[in-house]
């Protein structure tokens, strides 16, 4: 028998990706996005373009940027530079994935299409999801959810605009409430090396930290500064640790 | 409030949003590549990444937009530490961290007559 049989078909695992749109994190990002629809519904961005930027750019903080940028009358530079500069934070997140879900045998162009589909949800799920499937079957699963998530949201987004621009406040503050609070609870569990849980207390108040030390670069600083921070510090412990041992 | 209009919009989301993104997402790629699992590279990665989203989850706590902007500080962290207290006293439960905090904001936001 083939590896392949073994691990249960390709279509099985595109399909088991698929069902993830079920999922308790698949669910709150939807809200999220109805959230940021009734934003744009409000500042009087087309439907067609939320769609398109829904599509093209995926990432919800970046698309909040993009569409702050343009309400300001930036020009496309200045919102190139701004957006890029919140999205650094993508590198490092699909350079984290990457080891977990190819094979020797994967393409590099078929990482490269899929990078697109990663986000801070669809990270977290991953991360989270593709230990219990074979490893062989792990690109077709991520393959199965992201695309599924995007082209979801996409087409919810179409069709709630016109119900979303007269959500009451408490309604629309909670939606957006949603998104740190959910990230939090999925990054806690979703941990399986220590290393996750020191970089998120430190990054937590490393963000604060550098914004008021230097605004422009808070994100990048906090990331860099404070993950290392971490890195080294969980490493110190566990080494310590298996000294003693 | 500007809005961008015709295809000008679609070439400046295409510009600004989709290439400002997808071009860390490529870079990512190329250099995960190069990453062994359970190596020491890998741990820094995963640590740097994870550092810099609790930087932007800190910040739409902190310094949120649209209504929420309105709201005081003590009510979005009241908010946050009583889901944290749910969350682990339910034994890590998502669904009941992230509705105790939703919850408290509602409440909240309530009360103060949103």
């Amino acid at each position: 028998m083939e590896n392949g049989e073994m691990a249960g078909s390709a279509r099985h695992w595109f399909l088991t990706g698929m069902m993830g749109i079920f999922s308790l994190p698949a669910s709150i990002l939807m809200l999220s996005f109805v959230g940021f629809c009734a934003f744009t519904a409000q500042a009087g961005v087309p439907v067609e373009q939320v769609v398109f930027m829904v599509g093209a750019v995926w990432a919800l903080p970046a698309k909040v940027i993009l569409v702050t940028s343009i309400l300001g009358g930036a020009n496309v530079l200045t919102a190139f530079i701004a957006v890029t500069l919140s999205s650094i934070r993508l590198m490092p997140m699909v350079a984290a994935l990457v080891p977990e879900i190819r094979t020797e045998k994967t393409p590099t162009w078929l990482l490269l299409f899929l990078s697109h589909f990663v986000a801070i949800t669809a990270w977290v799920f991953a991360m989270e999801r593709v230990q219990s499937v074979p490893r062989e079957r792990r690109i077709v699963f991520f393959a199965g959810f992201g695309i599924t998530l995007v082209l979801t949201n996409m087409v919810l987004v179409a069709v709630v605009y016109r119900f979303v621009a007269e959500f009451p406040p408490l309604v629309a503050g909670c939606l957006f409430f949603l998104t740190p609070v959910y990230f939090l609870v999925s990054i806690w569990n979703s941990a399986r090396h220590p290393v996750i849980y020191v970089a998120l207390v430190v990054g937590l108040i490393a963000g604060p930290v550098f914004y008021w030390l230097a605004p422009e670069f808070d994100i990048l600083l906090a990331g860099v500064g404070g993950g290392t921070a971490a890195w080294l510090a969980e490493r110190g412990w566990r080494q310590r640790k298996e000294v003693r041992a | 409030m500007t809005v961008l209009e015709g295809w000008w919009a679609y070439v400046f989301i295409a510009i600004a949003g989709w290439l400002a993104t997808d071009i860390w997402r490529w870079l990512g790629v190329l250099a995960g590549n190069r990453l062994q699992e359970d190596s020491e590279a890998l741990n820094w990665v995963r640590a740097v990444a994870t550092a810099l989203v609790a930087a932007v989850i800190a910040k739409l706590i902190l310094y949120p937009t649209g209504v929420l902007e309105q709201s005081p500080l003590w009510l979005r962290l009241g908010a946050v530490a009583a889901g944290a207290v749910a969350f682990f006293i339910a034994r890590q439960k998502p669904a009941i961290g992230i509705a105790t905090a939703i919850g408290v904001l509602a409440v909240g936001l309530y009360a103060l007559g949103f």
